[in-house]
């Protein structure tokens, strides 16, 4: 128990103490928010759907959240590289601590970003639909967090430097979120598309977070819920082999 | 203390490792000497539980390295190669964060930490971010914080790679004096044979991957009829410069480190 504290305590610590990256770090979803918010909304509004803020907001808090979750995830290769792993490797703890604080870590540093970005969409023009459901809304947040935090530590458990990381960007991270759901309704989709995004667990976060925040959602919110747990599950699961298999 | 046993270690079909045997007795200092890529650290990373050997036992302290990786764990303390410090932490923060990690009680650090920083001199900067710490001083940290859970074992890998002359002379009497009052086991790799001459009790070299001398400096010296350590290294290993493969994604990843800070 204590190590996976001291292990969320240094990555909180980290992020706390690096004030430019937070703020940086909320430039792209004050863009997106702000570009495509106000520059899609007449047409959304014409298609005949709701207010677009409404839409995007979730959309945008969830954006930040999986880039956020899957940096810290892959920060471990940094550590990797500069030696820090191997000092928490040769101490005399289990593998799946260090992987469970590593994420919970993770996981704590995207719910923050997640609630920094919630409280920028006021700016925007975005209120909740039902303040009752604030709490669950925050439990959908934490849910995507462990998830991709989590990732991220998986695909940092098999990378070795930094080399790869485009590649997780590109073909990892964009497509996640561009195919979630977060940018537009997944109802009426070509096949292929919809197919995509229902085997996309960032799906079930956007569509969890929207009927918590905005008041509609296409997946039932219990739906969402059970996927987004077992998908943690087995990512965990996953992770801890992973985790056991690391020779530096 | 330390005892390997036929160990040999293979990577896919480069044996890194080629059945070396040797021990290490309690309360010694050992210096591990070969050229680059001889084998040396790939040995580090079997003892200190990183890498499993493909062949061969190892004990440590009566542990069985590979089947007790956790009881081992707690009997040697570690100073790698390349920094391992949490930059963004300060002094007394990386000790805590150590201390943590091998269970030692609040009241326990709280008299050990300050103790340590104390004998590598780094009391006063004890809440100073380590990025802000030259070569030395991160040294100095890691050998106080490898020494935090009162290891019987400790092992230094190059641990004056890139240090001034001064600070070399410093952190090997630190070594000296550790190893005389606490009766700490020293494992270490260097290559400057200077230092060997001054401070190993006993000498194993290593070359392609098996031991092909030990000794204390003085057999050493006598069998290769040199005067001088660095003289009979090169008789033993030969005079040509060793490949070694770069590593352009640790290259990589210093560049990016420096620019994101």
């Amino acid at each position: 128990m204590r190590t996976i504290y001291i292990l969320w305590l240094r990555q909180l610590k980290r992020y706390v103490r690096k004030k430019s990256r937070i703020v940086g770090a909320l430039g792209q979803p004050i863009l997106f928010l702000f570009a495509l918010g106000f520059g899609l909304s007449p047409i959304f509004q014409k298609a005949g759907g709701i207010d677009y803020i409404q839409f995007l907001a979730p959309g945008v808090i969830a954006m930040t959240v999986l880039f956020t979750a899957i940096f810290t995830g892959v920060e471990i290769i940094w550590d990797k590289q500069f030696g820090f792993l191997k000092e928490t490797l040769v101490a005399p703890v289990s593998r799946f601590e260090i992987m469970l604080g590593k994420t919970l870590g993770g996981a704590t540093v995207a719910t923050i970003q997640g609630v920094l970005v919630f409280l920028i969409t006021f700016l925007a023009g975005f209120r909740p639909a039902d303040i009752t459901l604030l709490p669950l809304a925050f439990l959908f947040l934490v849910l995507i967090s462990i998830l991709f935090s989590a990732l991220g530590t998986v695909i940092a458990a098999r990378l070795d430097d930094m080399q790869g990381f485009p590649l997780i960007i590109n073909f990892v991270v964009q497509p996640l979120f561009f195919l979630s759901g977060a940018l537009f309704p997944i109802d009426n989709l070509p096949k292929a598309l919809d197919i995509i995004t229902k085997l996309n667990p960032l799906s079930y976060g956007v569509e969890g977070l929207r009927y918590a925040l905005s008041g509609a959602s296409f997946i039932p919110p219990a739906q969402s819920l059970l996927v987004l747990s077992g998908v943690i599950v087995v990512i965990l699961f996953v992770g801890m082999y992973q985790f056991s298999k690391i020779e530096i | 203390m330390i005892e390997i046993k036929n160990v040999t270690k293979k990577f896919k079909d480069f044996t890194a490792v080629d059945d070396i045997s040797f021990a290490v007795q309690t309360g010694e200092v050992f210096a591990f000497l070969g050229p680059n890529g001889a084998g040396k650290t790939t040995t580090i990373k079997m003892l200190t539980t990183l890498t499993r050997p493909t062949e061969g036992e190892i004990f440590l302290d009566g542990h069985n390295v590979t089947e007790d990786p956790d009881k081992t764990r707690r009997s040697f303390g570690i100073v790698f190669q390349d920094p391992s410090l949490d930059n963004e932490l300060t002094a007394y923060e990386n000790m805590q964060f150590h201390a943590i990690l091998y269970g030692l009680s609040k009241a326990e650090y709280k008299e050990r930490i300050p103790m340590l920083l104390d004998l590598v001199e780094l009391t006063d900067k004890k809440d100073n971010y380590v990025k802000n710490f030259s070569g030395g001083m991160k040294r100095r940290l890691e050998i106080a914080r490898g020494l935090l859970h009162k290891p019987k074992v400790l092992f230094l890998d190059e641990p004056t790679l890139g240090l001034d002359p001064q600070t070399r002379n410093h952190l090997w009497n630190y070594i000296r004096d550790l190893n005389k009052k606490e009766g700490v086991t020293v494992f270490f790799t260097t290559h400057h044979m200077e230092e060997v001459d001054r401070i190993a009790d006993r000498i194993a070299i290593i070359d392609h991957g098996k031991i092909i001398e030990q000794g204390t400096p003085q057999d050493i010296r006598t069998k290769t009829g040199k005067d001088n350590l660095e003289d009979a290294f090169i008789e033993l290993t030969g005079k040509n410069i060793r490949k070694e493969e770069g590593n352009v994604g640790l290259n990589q990843m210093r560049i990016s480190n420096k620019l994101m800070g």
